[in-house]
């Protein structure tokens, strides 16, 4: 009877570890193979054959098609330049240089990855479309009520994800650095 | 208390393994994935569109609104696929997934080169079975190896301002992906039995 019970025990245990794991790692991700720079996280991998087994159990669980290396590489920012998480209720500026590439795109996105409903149907915006200052800077104000300028609205939802696309880029698997990737800066200006 | 403790370790570590399996089975055994998803909206072995991204399309996740997005989920028992995309006038991407969503090719226009992308997909078999026909080299017929009979290719036109749009939508929809013609006609007609 002891046995029995210890054996359960351990059965036990071992569902709730090991699926405890799984679901973690699925929902928050892993930090293999990933490049960091600055508040953007990519995973470069990803779009090719030799992408590990957490991504793509991710990718599966998620439902989405990663994005090719041939085609591009995209990165996620959740939080500002000092890991304040990014607020829809609060200014933020998206501002600075980009990495060589002949398009990126800015999107904003809920924690479930769908886009933010706007009255303005402004879901993000293309290189070719920002309005740039006389340097070739660009500055994008992400926020809840209308700005001058490059205006991405967040519907003032509390959390979202920034996701930052470069297509037809060096930048891939072999980037290591800021240096080899300038990615724009991301500040929270204010909060009401 | 010591074989409590012990029964304990003895967990953690199946628990291990547990999860090491649980995370490999994960991509065969998910019903949610993309693969999943764009069965209903997607014909086999044709190009559809995909309904512009907006928020009240959940179809799939961090998708980007900026490009017209096409798929062909194609099957390649029945023969090689035959893919032709002509090139927007911004930017023209494919990319190639398997079954489990492994992105294993993409090409985009300007590596292409051409103002119509043009290719063969075929499985590692198919591509072994070829005639070494003198006159057809590599060059003039891009082929792709898929790893799986099963996936998907992902068509997409960017629209560099919204309003550019439809344009990108236009070059989509003058795409194909097709069953080579010049297949031998019993084995063209078995996966069309299945549909």
């Amino acid at each position: 009877m002891r046995l029995l019970l210890i054996t359960l025990l351990a059965l036990l245990v071992a569902t709730v570890v090991g699926l405890g794991a799984t679901w973690m790692t699925a929902t928050r991700g892993t930090d293999l193979g990933t490049l960091t720079i600055g508040a953007w996280t990519a995973r470069p991998k990803t779009g090719t054959s030799d992408v590990d087994p957490y991504s793509r159990a991710t990718i599966t669980r998620n439902g989405e098609l990663p994005i090719g290396t041939g085609d591009g590489v995209a990165f996620t920012a959740t939080t500002d330049d000092r890991k304040k998480p990014l607020d829809g209720r609060c200014d933020v500026v998206v501002s600075g240089v980009t990495p060589a590439a002949r398009f990126w795109t800015l999107t904003l996105y809920d924690q479930k990855g769908h886009l933010v409903a706007n009255t303005l149907q402004r879901y993000g915006f293309t290189s070719q479309e920002i309005v740039r200052g006389a340097d070739g800077g660009f500055e994008i104000r992400v926020a809840s009520r209308s700005r001058a300028g490059n205006w991405l609205p967040t519907g003032g939802i509390e959390r979202y994800a920034l996701m930052f696309r470069l297509y037809d880029t060096p930048v891939g698997v072999a980037t290591r650095t800021q240096r080899d990737a300038p990615m724009p800066q991301i500040a929270t200006v204010g909060c009401p | 208390m010591i074989r409590l403790l012990f029964t304990i370790i003895a967990g953690v570590l199946l628990g291990g393994v547990v999860h090491l399996v649980s995370v490999l089975a994960l991509p065969r055994i998910a019903t949610q994935d993309a693969y999943s998803r764009l069965t209903p909206l997607t014909k086999l072995n044709a190009v559809t569109q995909l309904p512009p991204a907006d928020p009240s399309n959940t179809v799939m996740p961090f998708v980007d609104p900026a490009f017209a997005v096409a798929v062909c989920r194609y099957d390649l028992s029945g023969g090689p696929i035959k893919l032709t995309v002509p090139v927007s006038q911004a930017y023209t991407s494919l990319s190639f997934y398997t079954r489990n969503e492994v992105a294993y090719y993409a090409i985009n226009d300007r590596s292409a080169g051409k103002k119509v992308i043009e290719l063969d997909l075929m499985t590692e078999a198919q591509h072994n079975d070829l005639p070494e026909d003198e006159e057809i080299t590599a060059a003039d017929r891009l082929i792709i190896d898929s790893p799986t009979a099963t996936g998907l290719i992902v068509l997409k036109a960017l629209a560099p301002e919204p309003g550019l749009m439809p344009q990108a939508q236009a070059s989509l929809a003058a795409s194909s992906c097709a069953e080579q013609a010049d297949q031998p006609a019993k084995q063209a007609e078995a996966p069309r039995g299945k549909r």
